[in-house]
């Protein structure tokens, strides 16, 4: 479709202009979640559970109800019963009868945290005082958290009608194994038997939270005609709305969402929870009603990503070719089923041009909160295991980790295990890249050692609506409905001053609500630069189109014999006549004459999203006198297609490696014997601060993707696949010690290094 | 019993809230004056994201009760640029793209401001222990050292 | 909830005799455990209104740090970081800058928590506690105010007003450390203070070991202190002071680490942190 970008080509492109939004967010103008106030609005709170497990035998709300200044209560009863069934939405599939139950318990609580019903009160302490006053009786029931545990014969079952899908013959007997899936290429047994070494691993890691630092808020506004307003942060305002509509029983069409700033998301809000509470607590109390989250709610009853149990087994001949693969991982799913494992299983290999693949999934669940989406879903668990076995491997083989990864690498025209051929992507670059990296070649001190590791990402397209108003000034309006997180707009911007050759600063963004635009699906999968940004060109296409249709009709020429170059409307040669060249200014100053606004409109199902692959480099210190790790030196490499904003492609790469650090080192959901979350907090959920880590250096490779006008491909979610591998190898050898377990804290690394003989 | 009358100054303006003894400095701020650039993301000190000064000094506003402020000068985010003038660490934010989903930007920026009121000169090891208690999940913290360093030598030299 | 700011002692322990009284200095653990619901006092005494409160002053006998003095201000006090750095250190380990600029002394050892960081270093010290009451005034050495945690030596309507530092010996040197999974922002896994002396020779004369996190209650190690008088610190003394500190832990499995973790971490850290205040005893 496109010709391969070639590199001096743009004059916006590739420069790092100042974001549109970003004044509003140094000043502290910029309103998020929770920073919206209407007149006579309520405050909403929501009561949880203190189990695990139980059945809930009776709610008594009347005592709340008759305080004074509580307004409403709502319960399960107030939210109609939903089918089992399951919808696809975008990287994964929802099913309604789990969301309604997830949103707020029926008949039984799953886990620590579960909503059991919601107060709307005139203030924080009414609606406290309202919570401590509704009588909920409980059955408790004995509950299970780990997933090895939940798969045991004998352990306390979710869900009394869960029969396992994808095995046949179908069990008959219901089990916390809500699926199996497999992926096959070639023949594994036989690969195995033409190797020369076979190493084979067990890796665990725990649930990791996205750690957004805005905790998820919304304020909600039904009327008495049907309609209602809400205000909330979130990823994909259509998505919360068609979630909202069906909980409630709502119309869409009488629901408008609009998307506050989001204060981080990171796939963590892409789901909904107060939002139908808010709703139904405001159409009960016919007031606005304004929920938000507390951090320990954040913790306890959003959705983390899976903890999980990763078997990887790896046959590789004495010259480094890899025969044959294979894994099984068992994931986490929370209460309900519906893990990141079909992903996980899918990217588990996809790193490497293998003939032989078989890997095995399943999705477990546990009286844990539901999973959320969390940056590249999957892939950072199953990637761990398989990038340390690769280290293992080079290790033993006594071969450079670059030269084996280069020796099997996925390249264009790659089979991966999942079915797909690859067009051109980026690892080979990554690898030579991180070959003749300083970093790659600099000394180390006493005590450290380096590490690498490989990730990859599918990265997805879908529903994408832009539009673009060109103004009487010649100014643009650009309105997109991806909810922007971390430089959207900017880029977005600046493929419309591309293509219109304008001033990037003549163009104003917003992110447009839903009844102000067509559907968008959410900003997920890394699909908003790529997505946007293809409806974006297309829509200024349209503007370019349109103007040269209007200089047509003032200068009496077919609009054939108009062009449009170096951003002035020309007659196209000698022919058309000589007419004065007209800027888009010039048009938009006479559009209402020449007939009415000129509007560029693209409503889009972005198609051709291209995987991303990174490579990262990781220096560790370890302390032997107390197990402590510390990051001295890091490198991530990413091919990014063609980086529009290369400061924000950098931040992605430099965020992203930091969740990694943070989730290979410190970050972990610890239960109590009780199965109670007992670091529901930023103070002992420990994220990295800024003095844990060292600058994160960055290397933007483009492999340009064929398949978008810039060439662009998501970036957002390989850059936490690499670092809890990369961060392993170089663990392994500054301490001597290789681990298998996630995260490496200080205890577990001290206790490792003293049996081993290094502490 | 009866609300706090507290009597105040906010980026210099003198301004008045009623609040209760329970109500803390960033409620009063977000709540009763509509300032609403100090974020609320644990309201236990532990992500920064809530940062004012208060006579100069740098505290988490979720960990002072509104009645506190009574008669003491409080800066906010709000009160950082000077007219249409950025401060040089805002523009330096903006220039070094030191911000992605901007939640945590205005308490990086008033801690970063208060590190170089204090030490115009700081090294990259002083301004990330300095702003250890400001959580960014976004930008892993790169750009805003960076940022910050920047503004820092820009300030010294103008 | 009521909030009081006295500006007399006397008008304090008033209130605070009171049902449900709680003591306000900097705040940073009151008012999260208000916010979270684990407290929920009648009446918050904010003693920041009575002067002493907020005064470090300093004769020939040593320092007078009033509770609710901030870390930040002991920092910045022109000679306490020159005469017992280990103290500032510790007191400047307490939370971020923002808590720095909040968090007294008084606070995070009133507080009950037997992780708090200053609490070692001030053990070390030799700090002692001027304690406010109904009945009077009276002093107790740090080490015997925190009982378990939670739980304090002070009596109904009793508030620690200050604290007594002595003078910094000629060849006085002190230090704290203490370990945690991150560099910033982590409640101490094991804190170490030590506060030694010695002679015109180099041989130490006097030490004081502490140890926070290890215990229901921060510990005075006096084992660990006879391992290192008599002796010129060296590597045979510091084998000493590591038996001593990993005998003298009694620590919990929890969230934070293991009981064998924090024993084998007390005797790293105290190694390190009377090398430390060895090399400081050593410059002056």
């Amino acid at each position: 479709m496109q010709e391969r970008v070639k590199k001096p080509q743009f004059d916006v492109v590739g420069t790092r202009p100042v974001r549109p939004d970003g004044v509003d967010k140094v000043t502290g103008r910029a309103k998020y979640g929770a920073d919206l106030k209407m007149a006579g609005q309520l405050v909403g709170k929501v009561l949880r559970s203190p189990h695990a497990h139980a059945r809930i035998k009776s709610i008594d709300v009347s005592k709340a109800l008759a305080l004074p200044g509580v307004k409403a209560v709502v319960t399960a009863e107030d939210f109609p019963g939903q089918p089992s069934e399951f919808i696809p939405a975008g990287e994964g599939v929802v099913n309604y009868r789990d969301m309604t139950s997830n949103v707020m318990a029926r008949a039984k609580v799953l886990y620590e945290g579960h909503a059991v019903a919601a107060v709307a009160a005139l203030n924080e302490k009414t609606a406290l005082a309202a919570l401590d006053a509704i009588k909920v009786e409980y059955e408790v029931l004995p509950h299970v958290i780990d997933e090895m545990e939940a798969i045991k014969p004998g352990a306390p079952i979710l869900h009394e009608d869960m029969i396992t899908t994808g095995v046949t013959p179908a069990p008959t007997k219901a089990s916390n194994i809500a699926k199996r899936v497999e992926f096959v290429l070639g023949d594994a047994a036989k690969g195995f038997g033409e190797a020369d070494l076979i190493v084979e691993r067990e890796f665990k890691t725990k649930a990791v939270h996205q750690g957004y630092i805005e905790p998820h808020a919304c304020l909600a506004s039904a009327s008495e005609d049907g309609s209602a307003e809400l205000w909330v942060t979130t990823q994909g305002h259509w998505v919360v709305r068609a979630y909202c509509a069906k909980l409630l029983g709502w119309e869409i069409g009488k629901i408008r969402v609009t998307s506050s700033e989001i204060g981080g998301g990171f796939g963590g809000k892409t789901v909904v929870y107060l939002e139908p509470l808010a709703l139904a607590l405001s159409k009960k109390t016919r007031r606005p009603v304004k929920m938000v989250m507390s951090r320990e709610e954040v913790f306890k009853a959003s959705g983390p990503t899976s903890g999980g149990t990763v078997k990887v087994k790896m046959g590789v001949k004495k010259d480094g070719r890899i025969t044959a693969a294979e894994a099984e991982i068992t994931l986490q799913a929370g209460a309900f089923q519906g893990s990141p494992v079909q992903p996980a299983c899918m990217c588990a290999f996809a790193n490497y041009d293998l003939e032989n693949v078989k890997v095995v999934g399943y999705d477990v669940v546990s009286n844990r909160p539901k999973v959320a989406a969390y940056r590249a879903p999957g892939g950072p668990i199953s990637t761990y295991g398989v990038e340390s076995v690769v280290d293992e491997i080079a290790e033993k083989l006594g071969m450079c980790p670059i030269e084996l990864r280069l020796k099997n690498a996925a390249k264009e025209g790659t089979r991966a295990a999942y079915g797909p051929k690859f067009g051109p992507v980026g690892l080979i670059e990554c690898l030579e890249a991180a070959k003749e990296s300083d970093h790659w070649k600099a000394p180390l001190g006493p005590n450290q050692g380096r590490g690498l590791a490989a990730g990859f990402w599918f990265n997805i397209g879908g529903e994408t609506t832009v539009s673009l108003q060109l103004n009487e000034d010649g100014t643009l309006t650009l309105m997109a409905g991806t909810p922007d997180i971390g430089g959207l707009r900017a880029s977005l911007c600046m493929m419309a001053a591309e293509e219109l050759k304008m001033d990037v600063s003549k163009i104003r963004p917003i992110i447009a609500d839903t009844s102000s635009l067509g559907y968008n699906f959410l900003t997920g999968g890394s699909r908003s630069t790529f997505s946007s940004g293809m409806a974006t060109v297309e829509a200024a296409r349209s503007i370019v189109k349109q103007a040269c249709g209007r200089a047509a009709k003032l200068w009496d020429i077919p609009e054939e014999a108009v062009t449009f170059e170096d951003g002035m409307i020309r007659p196209a040669g000698e022919n058309a006549g000589k007419h004065k060249p007209m800027s888009l200014s010039d048009i938009a100053k006479v559009a209402g004459k020449t007939g009415g606004a000129i509007v560029g409109y693209a409503a889009i199902s972005a198609q051709g999203a291209a995987p991303s692959f990174g490579v990262h480099i990781a220096d560790t210190e370890v302390d032997p006198g107390t197990g402590k790790v510390t990051v001295t030196r890091y490198t991530a490499i990413q091919d990014a297609g063609k980086a529009i904003h290369p400061s924000y492609v950098e931040g992605q790469y430099q965020g992203g490696a930091v969740q990694g650090i943070g989730w290979a080192l410190n970050e972990e959901y610890i239960y109590g014997a009780d199965g109670k979350l007992q670091n529901a907090g930023f103070l002992d959920y420990r994220v990295p601060v800024a003095s844990d880590l060292p600058m994160i250096d960055t290397i933007i490779i483009e492999v340009p993707n064929p398949r978008h006008p810039y060439g662009v491909r998501g970036i957002g979610e390989t850059p936490i696949v690499p670092p809890m591998a990369a961060i392993g190898a170089s663990v392994r050898r500054a301490s001597g010690v290789r681990f298998f377990e996630l995260p490496m804290s200080p205890p577990k690394v001290l206790k490792a290094m003293k049996a081993a003989g290094k502490a | 019993m009866a609300k706090h009358h507290v009597t105040t100054t906010v980026n210099g303006d003198p301004v008045e809230y009623l609040c209760e003894s329970e109500q803390t400095l960033l409620d009063c701020l977000r709540d009763e004056l509509d300032l609403i650039g100090a974020k609320e993301g644990c309201s236990s000190g532990d992500c920064g994201a809530c940062s004012v000064l208060i006579d100069g000094r740098l505290v988490c506003s979720c960990l002072v009760l509104g009645v506190e402020a009574e008669g003491k000068e409080v800066e906010t985010i709000e009160g950082m640029a000077q007219g249409d003038e950025l401060h040089p660490l805002q523009r330096k934010f903006l220039e070094h793209a030191a911000l992605q989903c901007g939640i945590c930007t205005p308490g990086v920026l008033i801690a970063a401001k208060a590190l170089l009121a204090k030490n115009p000169d700081p090294t990259e090891t002083q301004v990330r222990y300095w702003l250890a208690g400001n959580l960014c999940r976004c930008t892993g913290y790169d750009k805003i050292v960076r940022a910050v360093m920047d503004a820092a030598a820009e300030m010294r030299g103008a | 909830m009521r909030y009081e700011k006295p500006t007399t002692v006397e008008a304090a322990t008033a209130l605070l005799a009171g049902q449900g009284a709680r003591v306000l200095a900097g705040g940073t653990d009151l008012l999260v455990q208000i916010r979270s619901r684990i407290l929920n006092p009648d009446v918050v005494v904010d003693i920041k209104g009575i002067d002493t409160t907020r005064k470090i002053t300093k004769d020939t006998s040593g320092y007078t740090i009033g509770a609710a003095v901030t870390g930040a201000e002991l920092k910045e006090h022109p000679t306490l970081s020159k005469d017992w750095p280990g103290l500032v250190e510790g007191a400047n380990l307490i939370g971020s800058t923002q808590v720095q600029g909040r968090a007294s002394l008084g606070g995070n050892l009133c507080n009950g928590s037997p992780a708090a960081d200053s609490v070692p270093a001030m053990i070390a010290a030799g700090a002692v506690a001027t304690i406010a009451g109904p009945k009077g005034t009276r002093t107790l050495p740090v080490e015997d105010i925190m009982l378990a945690p939670r739980k304090l030596a002070l009596t109904a309507g009793e508030f620690i007003v200050s604290f007594k530092i002595p003078a910094r010996p000629a060849h006085g040197g002190d230090a704290y450390l203490r370990f945690i999974p991150r560099t910033e922002m982590d409640i101490a896994v094991v804190g170490c203070g030590v506060a030694l002396a010695l002679d015109a020779g180099g041989t130490c004369t006097a030490a004081r070991v502490a140890l926070g996190a290890v215990a229901a209650r921060p510990l005075l190690v006096e084992d660990g202190a006879k391992a290192l008088i008599g002796t010129k610190v060296d590597d045979a003394a510091l084998a000493k002071l590591e038996a001593a500190a990993k005998a003298a832990c009694k620590p919990i499995d929890d969230k934070r680490g293991t009981v064998e973790f924090r024993i084998d971490v007390a005797g790293t850290l105290a190694k390190r942190v009377a090398k430390i205040a060895l090399e400081r005893a050593r410059k002056v």
